[in-house]
């Protein structure tokens, strides 16, 4: 359990540091999983190496999520959760990770990990959404939870809580006359169609 | 005359009755075929993890309770452990807590994929599922009410332990249904497994490959469904799993009828753990660390020492201080490993909580199950999946 020693062992990340020269891997205080933190620009490198090596696979890619420190510096961390599930799945032992990219301000763009689990793609739109992260390269950075037209992140310290916002109303869908004619139009001859191919005609 | 081929788009739910909630699906189809989707989430976002960030730490379990609605005792036993690790009393939880965790935490598993199955059967066609799998499932209900006095949301497991003991003739009404259990689900399989309308329904339908799911991020009854044996009870063992005897069932077809043996077999094998957990609860004793710095004192010490009214008084105006650190403890809950990264800075309510949502990657999976197959079967892989939308949304 919690005094299990091997559980939150990070010497295994010295397999990273050689397979990518030059990234930055430092390791933070754990008490439940090892705890990485690396330099932006080396992020998607480390993590393809954490995914593909063969004596680490990190297979699954559980969790992203951020954390708002405001007041503190660096405001922001950016935090990957990742398992390797042993022999259920690959050869590697079963280990669990967690990344951490830091970053001062909301000026600054991660790339994406999306090319390395793409069960990375909803999960940093939910960043971008709540926090307002951007990623660098995802293909698809859209808000996911909240509605499109909302304005700013609500998962931001600097977020006010107790304000009230006046619901964002739409209006039906109008069609214009010849939208309309036209619908009607291709309506009627899917019908005629359907009725041709019933009864054979060619 | 030349034949025009065009695609339709056309839009499934959010309060289509077989979307199990509010999912809302923008189907591009050609005849019946889908060319392909995109799950739109989000009209249940309530901001359940905002709210615990202005909460003290022993109210976000019944906060939690509803992110999951059907299993909720999962989500507030991976948060009170996450806690509990924090706090550093983890081996301070005494061993029959934790094997009342462990039993409540399979009778919600069971509850919780009784409503799955029913729901699923019944929008493939088969109706009178949903009858038998509801009617046990309000068994498992009533128990709730029983220990805690409320059916769908118990908040019975705490920060430190239970809330109050088990109540008086606990064993007697849990015990007798978990035995007749095993034959309820026999039922349910002759009424489904061999059964013609719902295999031809089922198998081969919504396939998604090995690669796929793990690249989909899915661990759990979908990752067991093509054969992956990764359950968190087995690989990373919490509470006092490593103690009890139980299998893991998987199968390797990874399609909806996979996923339905999976889960039948899952729930079988919930009540053998149910029942050794029943054996070694004792029907009254200690139900919290102790630690009255954590856990509020017994209500009539309360009403009679000033030490135990002053502890009372400042665990609930105040609560308590959660040391500065992150942690993340996950269990295996009903949909896959579900858990919870806290943050704490030192102070007595939380900097972040994210709960890791199985269904939230389930749905983002979604259109890798359905796409190429037809409209129909959508329905099919919906349920297969058994997105919970209370989950995906938070």
């Amino acid at each position: 359990m919690s005094s299990d020693p091997a559980r939150t062992d990070a010497s295994f990340l010295d397999l990273v540091r050689t397979a990518v020269p030059g990234a930055s891997i430092e390791v933070a205080p754990r008490i439940d999983m090892p705890v990485a933190i690396v330099d932006r620009d080396h992020l998607v490198d480390v993590c393809q190496t954490l995914r593909t090596h063969p004596d680490l696979q990190f297979s699954v890619l559980l969790d992203v999520t951020a954390v708002d420190r405001l007041p503190a510096a660096p405001r922001y961390e950016i935090v990957y959760l990742m398992v390797c599930l042993g022999p259920a799945y690959g050869t590697a032992p079963a280990r669990r990770l967690r990344l951490k990219v830091q970053l001062a301000d909301d000026s600054a763009a991660v790339p994406t990990v999306s090319s390395v689990w793409p069960a990375a793609n909803w999960a940093e739109r939910e960043v971008f959404d709540l926090f307002g992260i951007t990623f660098e390269g995802h293909p698809d950075l859209r808000r996911v939870l909240m509605p499109d037209d909302w304005e700013g992140a609500p998962l931001r310290k600097d977020y006010p809580v107790q304000i009230r916002k006046d619901t964002a109303s739409w209006s039906p869908m109008q069609l214009t006359e010849e939208q309309f004619a036209a619908n009607m139009r291709a309506a009627r001859e899917h019908a005629a169609r359907a009725a041709r191919s019933i009864r054979g005609d060619k | 005359m030349a034949t025009r081929t065009e695609t339709m788009t056309v839009n499934m739910g959010p309060q289509h009755p077989s979307t199990h909630g509010v999912l809302r699906l923008v189907l591009e189809l050609d005849g019946e075929n889908i060319v392909s989707s995109d799950p739109t989430i989000g009209f249940l976002h309530t901001g359940i993890e905002k709210t615990a960030e202005q909460k003290k730490w022993q109210q976000i379990v019944p906060l939690v309770e509803r992110m999951d609605y059907l299993g909720p005792q999962s989500n507030s036993l991976a948060f009170c452990l996450s806690v509990e690790r924090l706090l550093g009393i983890e081996d301070e939880i005494p061993e029959r807590v934790t094997n009342i965790r462990v039993l409540i935490a399979e009778v919600q598993r069971l509850s919780s994929h009784l409503v799955w199955l029913g729901t699923h059967a019944m929008e493939i066609g088969a109706v009178s599922v949903m009858m038998y799998a509801f009617r046990e499932r309000e068994q498992i209900l009533n128990i709730f009410e029983m220990i805690a006095g409320f059916r769908m949301f118990p908040s019975y497991l705490r920060i430190g332990g239970l809330r109050e003991d088990l109540p008086r003739g606990f064993h007697d009404v849990l015990g007798p249904f978990l035995d007749k259990m095993s034959e309820k689900i026999d039922l349910y399989e002759v009424m489904l497994t061999k059964n013609q309308v719902w295999t031809k329904r089922t198998v081969g339908v919504a396939k998604l490959s090995k690669e796929d799911t793990i690249a989909m991020g899915l661990v759990g009854p979908l990752a067991r469904a093509v054969g992956v044996p990764y359950d968190v009870r087995k690989v990373f063992p919490y509470l006092n799993y490593s103690t009890y005897d139980f299998i893991v069932p998987t199968r390797t077809d990874g399609d909806v009828f996979a996923r339905y043996q999976v889960k039948i077999e899952e729930m079988r094998q919930s009540v053998k753990i149910a029942q050794q957990a029943l054996k070694r609860i004792s029907p009254t004793g200690v139900y919290d660390c102790g630690d009255y710095r954590i856990v509020p004192p017994p209500k009539d010490r309360v009403y009679t020492e000033m030490e135990a009214l002053i502890q009372h008084f400042l665990i609930y105006s105040q609560g308590f201080n959660v040391p500065k650190g992150e942690c993340y403890v996950p269990v295996e809950g009903p949909r896959g490993e579900h858990g919870f990264f806290i943050v704490s800075d030192g102070t007595n309510r939380p900097v972040r909580i994210k709960s890791r949502a199985p269904s939230f990657y389930a749905c983002q999976a979604l259109p890798r199950m359905i796409q190429g197959g037809l409209i129909a079967d959508v329905i099919a892989a919906i349920g297969s999946t058994d997105v919970v939308m209370g989950d995906v949304d938070r």
